[in-house]
């Protein structure tokens, strides 16, 4: 396929520690296509993160490995990469945007230069130039009196604006794939909602594909053309938007969908969490990770890890109850009727 | 900034003046007087000399006088060395120990830098652990037995330098050495953590993330703003070198400020005292002041602008 940029394949990214090699990501797939965007969801300690941060291989070298499987930008591995051709790739081609703009950005340098910098680093510009596409950068995100703004330090932007800078700051150089590392979950509301907008916006007058990090449901139904679903350091399900938010096929999408609270439901009506809490990764063994919190367990989740059933729209779950060569003999019934129950 | 400034300039009289007070007072504690020691004098001879640096007169009177003089920028005329004025010693003597000073602050803090640099980019290696060892050594053992260590084995044993007195430049590299340890041992340790800090912030992974390489964000971003907060350190490395010099000075029998103070202490000198305890802590004070200038000037975030300074 060309019009695939970036493709991930069974990636296992494990952390060093004093107990042994704990493994954070356990083979992770995805393909992203040219302008699109991919949502990663996902709860706490997932390893949403840690596979953004192992594309740009901005892990600490000391602490994590990749141990297993592939990362390929146009067709090329990022793995096999030496240090300065990722180092060249890095906001040239691929560009992140953390989750924290308060912290992300150098305190003690001008919000101009810090762009500037990016800029002289991929492209033979000098400085007026570099300065040039910064302030068009910040226009372009749209702050106020971008000419004084240049030589402002973060500390004198405010939370929302200070995101901004972040994102010219990333798409200074027309990166092909934007990362964006739960870019919403620091600022309040009505900045996310600003926040987001921006993003779409940019998006189709530069058409980088994103890969959008986040725990909130809301934020995937805004912007996500296909949503990827992780658990316990996997991707248990991916498809289209559509496909996620009205046909979940996988227990964990569907907990995720319910326990969200709605506008429309009659008050008093109790939340509907996810009985349990996110597996210890340490003693994480063979099976379903989702296996102790899902409520339609059977024997073979607990001691066969689940491969990927792919339907013909690319709609994929990793789930032993649509695997079938289990479903003939296992009684659907019950999930069938709890799915239907929540996607009227 | 000018209402700061002014602030912070009467703050730093008041903290003088009380500094003044104290050691005028403190100092009338010490047993004797500086006519009783040394010479056999008569009790004629004794009230003579009393009646002329008037210590004949109550020790209140001798306060408001003094503080009277002291406003008038006189510091008064020595008690042991007849007809020679306090500025004029404390001008004669400051010269060595400014230079030792001066210099142990530069050793100390190249090599200081250069060891906690060092550490923090390979931290948890050999390396690391070794100026870790050297700069806790540095920070627990006083400089004197530097000093004594530094006197035997250098100048004694190999005799690469002199072992004391002032004769040229090579006398002036032990004493520094030995003061320029602590500052070595503190600006070390310092700067390391500071490093390692400032490596775990987001903003060096934004750094990173934009592509720049790994010299570009250890110079621009990581040593850069670890170094911020390190210019803090250099107030109180400034007066760890004063007190140093002290008994440095005497050590080496260098011809020093500290030297002089320390034999007028033990000679009940009172106007010199005075004049160098006065001399030290304007200076302190003043280094204190310099230091959270340059401060404000290296971390924009700082700013003396508003009241709330």
């Amino acid at each position: 396929m060309t019009n695939t940029i970036l493709t991930v394949e069974d990636l296992h990214v494990a952390f060093k520690t004093q107990h042994g090699k704990l493994t954070a990501v356990r083979g992770v797939n995805f393909e992203l296509k040219k302008g699109e965007t991919l949502a990663i969801v996902g709860e706490s300690g997932s390893g949403k993160s840690v596979t953004a941060k192992s594309i740009m291989q901005l892990l600490p070298k000391a602490t994590t490995e990749v141990t297993k499987g592939d990362i390929h930008y146009n067709g090329e591995s990022l793995l096999k990469m030496s240090k300065n051709q990722i180092t060249d790739l890095r906001g040239s081609e691929i560009s992140m945007v953390f989750q924290d703009p308060m912290t992300s950005l150098n305190p003690t340098m001008k919000v101009g230069k810090q762009i500037m910098e990016g800029v002289q680093r991929h492209e033979n510009l000098t400085k007026a130039q570099a300065r040039e596409r910064a302030l068009d950068m910040l226009k372009l995100v749209g702050i106020p009196q971008a000419e004084s703004r240049l030589d402002n330090y973060p500390h004198q932007f405010s939370g929302g604006m200070r995101q901004r800078v972040v994102i010219a700051l990333a798409l200074a150089c027309n990166p092909k794939v934007l990362i964006a590392d739960e870019p919403t979950t620091a600022l309040d509301v009505t900045i996310q909602a600003q926040i987001l907008e921006l993003m779409k916006d940019l998006q189709k007058k530069t058409e980088t594909a994103i890969i959008l990090i986040t725990h909130d449901l809301g934020v995937v139904a805004n912007m996500a053309d296909r949503v990827a679903v992780m658990y316990g350091g996997k991707i248990v399900e991916q498809g289209t938007l559509d496909e996620i938010f009205y046909n979940p096929q996988h227990p964990y999408t569907l907990g995720l969908l319910r326990s969200m609270p709605k506008l429309n439901e009659d008050r008093g009506q109790p939340l509907m969490p996810i009985a349990g809490s996110p597996p210890n990764l340490a003693t994480l063994g063979e099976g379903c990770a989702f296996a102790a919190r899902c409520p339609h367990t059977m024997t073979v989740c607990h001691t066969y890890t689940p491969r990927d059933t792919v339907t013909e729209t690319g709609h994929s779950v990793a789930c032993w109850l649509q695997d079938s060569r289990v479903a003939k003999e296992a009684d659907k019934a019950e999930l069938v009727e709890s799915g239907n129950s929540s996607t009227e | 900034m000018t209402r700061y400034l002014l602030q912070r300039i009467g703050f730093m009289l008041i903290t003088l003046f009380i500094i003044v007070t104290a050691t005028f007072f403190l100092m009338q504690l010490l047993p004797g007087t500086p006519f009783t020691n040394p010479e056999k004098l008569t009790d004629s001879q004794l009230a003579i000399l009393n009646a002329k640096y008037g210590l004949d007169q109550p020790v209140a009177m001798q306060y408001i006088q003094y503080i009277g003089n002291l406003l008038q920028g006189d510091l008064g005329y020595s008690f042991q060395h007849e007809g020679r004025t306090v500025t004029s010693m404390i001008s004669d003597r400051i010269g060595p120990s400014a230079f030792i000073g001066l210099q142990a602050l530069v050793f100390g803090a190249v090599v200081g830098l250069l060891l906690g640099i060092v550490s923090a980019l390979k931290h948890n290696s050999i390396l690391d652990y070794g100026s870790v060892t050297l700069a806790v050594l540095g920070m627990s053992i006083p400089s004197f037995v530097f000093a004594a260590l530094l006197q035997y084995y250098v100048g004694v044993k190999l005799g690469w330098l002199p072992v004391a007195l002032w004769e040229g430049y090579s006398s002036t590299l032990l004493p520094s050495i030995a003061l320029s340890v602590t500052v070595t041992a503190t600006v070390a340790r310092f700067i390391r953590s500071e490093m390692l800090e400032v490596i775990g912030q987001d903003y060096i992974i934004t750094a990173r993330a934009k592509g720049l390489k790994e010299n570009q964000v250890m110079v621009k971003h990581v040593i850069r703003n670890a170094l911020i907060p390190v210019v803090t350190m250099l107030g109180p490395l400034a007066v760890s070198i004063m007190t140093g010099t002290l008994v440095i000075e005497k050590i080496f029998a260098v011809p020093g400020l500290g030297e002089q103070f320390t034999l007028s202490i033990l000679v009940l000198d009172y106007s010199v005292i005075m004049g160098i305890t006065i001399f030290y802590s304007a200076l302190f004070i003043f280094v204190v002041f310099v230091v959270d200038i340059i401060y404000s000037l290296l971390d924009p975030r700082i700013n003396y602008k508003g009241g709330a300074a």
